[in-house]
């Protein structure tokens, strides 16, 4: 028997702001709130506070984008990929939403003791393949190692420089009402791959992750003469979360067509099972892409034949993002508090 | 997608939308009483396309909203246990207790753990002898019958290093407390079609009876809710008061007897406390005296807790249909999903949330 002492005083539960939650890291509203109270204010200044992918910095009149992302991923091999392909493509594709060409990364690795060697072999592989795929170079890096239970096998932190190739701004201070909300193709499918394996659940068709480098596409969209406004990839929180931070930055409204939002049927399944939504799902190659209404069209043929429009900017300062429902209803498509919790029926 | 999509359609919806509009005549309060269908409502705005004669209520079928704050409290004292792995749903871990909630637990170090079934939680007993492997057993019917199987496999196999932290709650009771409540402004009922596809609809066939009231036992999509809505309102049009089964697809009369048996073989209906409604008799289940053994609260010898509810919150009234969730003094002002004051707020069924989520366009 075990004796437990508890002790009782105010009915109204603490507010959730003395210890790190592992929802601050969700990419929801608390990981919102951490930034505001915490990170910004202590090192505020202007190319931070854009709150875009990456910086835009200009250096001897050259505009360099630099971004650093931290890739932590439980199992390390998932189906389409692993935590190698995320640390190359994820740092690329923030270079690549803001407008810029990925040039030069770098790669800082925790690696916990008793690691098999053949897993750091197999991500290195990889890292090498999609930094080829994506065209940079990865040029210096750090290696740590920490004691057996004091990491998750591998964490890997890439930076990167990229050179901006637009002429105007691009993020969500550049948005204008009427724009066009384009999206470069179905959602769900990483964060379900993830799911699946971590879960141990089963498919009749394997769900394989979308992960891939984005500045292709943005890049036949600059060459197509292509006014981008904003764009910003659909990682941790996914569309949703993306979608609300712009409407947030900007101050104006963003509405949605559901039907429009293409979601793969076994990707759907595997939510409907889960209950999860596939809005919030994270995706590792997925996009939006904010043009001008009169551009739009030209912009969806230069992005290929899976992008499709989901939705405009409105001229309403209301800050929300509107989804216009299946059934023809309306609702308001928020932040999520932290991460998607299985539900209990 | 095939069983999903036909039932998102939006010309089959306006079709029967048009035909509720055609059937109403007068004024109806109807309440849902799943907190599964209050999403679908929301979620979907599915309000819109009804006519402005009928008001949806929204009822106390969420699980974790009605889970007293003191069963909240004994999760978290003996999640804290270092000899404990303490396993829940996802989404009872962020409901607040006294004063901390199990994510907050988990953060101060404790080993809680999100499973999709207690059967996970078997497994991970059978790996960890020498650890105390606690399952909250919350739900409704609709979770009983997976939760009685694993108490029934750990008494099998004799696990004696798993346990399980009871909470379940029966709908037909708490159905009865709003139906005899001298405010119940609920003139008619869609039951929640998970539960009934457990334990079939005999049951309600005596609420409908007794007190006069329409009940349609009804599925989760947004058709399903159009559909159970049009049937509810033909009830009350024309004077009937039946029980009438819209979720066909999935629900018997008589119910999963399997489930049943091993249901009644483990649990025996008993007392429960809700949050924010009170004690009702015969509204919940506990383990049979065979299978006592495999209760935590008698394992963690726990001081009885007493833990009242937060005065401003008025969770109660919303979980019986008495008031909206906007209607509250500290709805959206200091009670947010991130600072929940009531349990309603929390919960991704919770009618608080739900509203939060989908409509806070309504607070601006």
């Amino acid at each position: 028997m075990n004796e437990l002492s508890l002790s009782l005083s105010c009915p109204v539960p603490l507010p959730a702001g003395d210890r790190i939650l592992l929802a601050h890291g969700g990419g929801g509203r608390l990981m919102h709130q951490l930034l505001e109270m915490v990170f910004l204010p202590a090192f505020a200044n202007a190319p931070l506070e854009a709150r875009h992918d990456g910086a835009v910095v200009t250096v001897n009149g050259v505009r360099l984008a630099f971004t650093t992302d931290s890739y932590v991923v439980r199992p390390l091999v998932f189906p389409g990929g692993n935590i190698g392909d995320l640390a190359v493509n994820g740092t690329v594709n923030d270079l690549a939403m803001c407008g810029a060409r990925p040039l030069y990364l770098s790669a800082g690795f925790i690696l916990e003791e008793g690691l098999a060697m053949e897993t750091l072999r197999l991500v290195t592989a990889s890292m090498r393949a999609a930094a080829e795929r994506a065209g940079v170079a990865l040029v210096t890096g750090d290696t740590k190692v920490v004691d057996q239970g004091k990491g998750d096998g591998i964490f890997i932190n890439t930076a990167g420089i990229g050179l901006v190739e637009c002429a105007g701004e691009i993020g969500p201070a550049a948005v204008r009402p009427g724009d066009a909300v384009l999206l470069s193709g179905d959602l769900g499918a990483h964060g379900v791959a993830v799911l699946s394996v971590r879960e141990g659940l089963e498919f009749e068709s394997p769900i394989v992750s979308d992960t891939a480098p984005l500045w292709e596409p943005v890049e036949a969209m600059l060459k197509a003469g292509i006014e981008i406004h904003c764009l910003r990839d659909l990682t941790r929180g996914g569309l949703a979360s993306a979608l609300n931070e712009i409407a947030d930055v900007r101050r104006l409204a963003i509405r949605i067509e559901e039907a429009a939002v293409p979601v793969e049927e076994a990707v759907k399944g595997a939510c409907e099972i889960l209950g999860l939504d596939p809005l919030y799902v994270a995706n590792e190659g997925r996009f939006v892409a904010f043009v001008p209404e009169a551009q739009a069209e030209a912009a969806l043929a230069a992005l290929g034949r899976r992008a499709v429009r989901i939705g405009t900017v409105l001229d309403d300062p209301s800050a929300v993002v509107i989804l216009h429902s299946r059934i023809g209803g309306h609702r308001v498509l928020d932040l999520l508090s932290g991460e998607q919790l299985p539900r209990i029926c | 997608m095939k069983f999903i999509d036909e039932y998102r359609d939006r010309e089959a919806a306006a079709r029967l939308a048009q035909a509720i509009r055609r059937l109403v005549r007068r004024p109806w309060t109807i309440m849902e009483v799943c907190g599964g269908q209050t999403h679908t409502i929301l979620k979907s705005g599915l309000e819109e396309l009804l006519p402005p004669e009928i008001t949806l209520v929204h009822g106390p079928g969420c699980p974790v909203c009605v889970t007293p704050v003191e069963l909240i409290d004994k999760a978290v004292a003996i999640a804290s246990e270092p000899s404990v792995v303490f396993c829940s749903f996802g989404d009872m871990l962020r409901v607040p207790g006294s004063t901390h909630s199990l994510f907050d637990a988990k953060a101060a170090g404790a080993d809680v753990r999100i499973v999709y079934s207690p059967l996970d939680a078997l497994k991970l007993a059978r790996a960890n002898p020498r650890r105390e492997v606690v399952f909250f057993a919350v739900g409704f019917e609709t979770t009983a019958p997976a939760n009685a199987m694993a108490v029934w496999q750990a008494a099998r196999e004799g696990l004696a290093n798993f346990s399980v932290l009871v909470a379940h709650v029966l709908v037909p009771p708490a159905m009865a407390v709003i139906l005899n409540s001298a405010d119940c402004r609920v003139q008619a009922f869609l039951a929640p079609g998970h539960v009934c596809t457990v334990m079939g609809y005999e049951e309600y066939e005596s609420l409908a009876a007794r007190y006069r009231v329409p009940i349609v036992v009804t599925g989760f999509e947004p058709l399903d809710l159009l559909e159970g809505l049009r049937m509810a309102i033909a009830q009350l049009e024309s004077g009937r008061a039946e029980v009438e089964n819209q979720y066909s697809r999935s629900v018997r009369r008589q119910g999963n007897r399997a489930a049943r048996q091993r249901i009644a073989e483990v649990f025996e209906v008993s007392s429960r406390r809700w949050r924010g409604i009170g004690e009702i008799p015969s509204s919940g289940l506990r383990l049979r005296e065979p299978y006592r053994r495999f209760d935590a609260e008698t394992r963690f010898a726990l001081r009885a807790l007493e833990a009242a509810d937060s005065t401003d919150c008025i969770a109660g009234l919303v979980l019986q249909g008495l008031r909206r969730p906007p209607e509250c003094p500290v709805f959206a002002t200091r009670c947010t999903p991130e600072r929940p004051l009531g349990a309603p707020m929390v919960s991704s069924e919770g009618a608080c949330a739900a509203y939060y989520l989908y409509r806070h366009y309504e607070r601006a």
